[in-house]
């Protein structure tokens, strides 16, 4: 019994995780791909009009020097929060806090997880 | 089934066919506008997903956003407002140096008679839902030294990632902004730039944390570029 309720509850987080990935990689391709790049690479659509670069969210090196509470308040509260670009928006106005933290999942699987 | 109608729409004006003529611009509006265009405000219920899914602008709020004069020139003459279309990812290829717009992909809006355009615009007009944040609006339009309101818009405000100011100046995601002075409500202007959000709660524009003063200086810039529009 104390097995099958295990089994189940481990499901049901891992549908957790899933819905929560899912969110924040929709959220990423509506907020974020414009500047970041369909590929998270930097090179979105708006890129070459930019006096600063996008971040690379793929560049494992540059991401994993960030914390994930930086992340949150970058996104948040934009790059003026950390020193950083004025190009990079507030967004905090328009995401919750559940809404960036699925965001900041999606920025980890770019960065730190490949293949 | 929608895409389908669509295509035939366009199908039939790419091929010179006039849109029938309708008494009731209501009607007309729901036939001709309603298959892209949302015309009721229930789009900001659903999720997220819905932002990626949309073909076109919102027009539910058409009598608190547009400059009539403009909507009728416009429908008769559509030029490209979206660079990159009203979803950007989905017009998306790769190119050498990064993402690019995939221009094949971009529809084409249909051209109507100037009667109907004029009727359609008077319809439109009317869908006022937001009169309260229009009467929320201090913004009184004012001016701004040019190159002290390009500074603003682009280094200070970031504005010009997203949006342009001059044809081929900024970026692209965004709807271009030098003529956004001709087709846009001033007081429209002032409130989306302050809180897009209460507009379309699933607007890619960032509410920001601009004050009243910072939205009117950038607002003054935007009329002083689109008073310089032919």
């Amino acid at each position: 019994m104390k097995k099958i309720l295990l089994a189940a509850s481990l499901l049901a987080m891992s549908a957790v995780a899933h819905a929560e990935a899912d969110r924040g990689t929709q959220l990423y391709n509506v907020y974020c791909t414009q500047c970041h790049g369909a590929q998270g690479n930097g090179k979105g659509v708006n890129a070459a009009h930019m006096s600063v670069q996008p971040r690379d969210h793929t560049d494992t090196k540059e991401m994993s020097a960030r914390t994930d509470d930086e992340l949150f308040k970058v996104i948040q509260h934009g790059g003026k929060s950390i020193n950083k670009s004025v190009l990079m928006p507030v967004w905090g106005g328009n995401l919750s806090d559940d809404d960036i933290h699925a965001l900041v999942g999606h920025l980890r699987e770019l960065c730190c997880q490949k293949n | 089934m929608k895409h389908l109608f669509s295509l035939g729409v366009t199908a039939m004006l790419a091929a010179g066919a006039p849109l029938a003529a309708n008494a009731d611009a209501a009607g007309d509006v729901q036939q001709q506008c309603g298959t892209c265009h949302a015309l009721k405000h229930d789009y900001a219920t659903p999720a997220i997903q819905e932002r990626a899914e949309r073909k076109a602008p919102p027009l539910d709020y058409s009598g608190n956003k547009f400059q009539r004069a403009w909507l009728v020139s416009w429908l008769q003459n559509p030029t490209r407002i979206r660079l990159a279309g009203v979803f950007p990812p989905a017009h998306v290829k790769k190119g050498p140096d990064g993402d690019a717009v995939d221009a094949a992909s971009l529809p084409k809006h249909p051209a109507v008679p100037a009667a109907q355009a004029e009727a359609m615009a008077d319809y439109l007009m009317t869908l006022k839902p937001f009169d309260d944040l229009i009467k929320a609006e201090t913004y009184q339009p004012g001016t701004i030294a040019e190159r002290m309101g390009k500074m603003n818009f682009g280094k200070f405000k970031g504005c010009d990632a997203c949006h342009q100011d001059a044809p081929n100046s900024g970026g692209v995601s965004g709807p271009e902004l030098y003529t956004a002075w001709n087709r846009l409500q001033p007081a429209f202007i002032s409130s989306y730039i302050g809180n897009p959000v209460a507009w379309d709660p699933h607007t890619m524009m960032p509410k920001g944390d601009a004050n009243a003063d910072a939205v009117h200086k950038l607002a003054n810039y935007l009329k002083v570029i689109g008073e310089k529009q032919p």
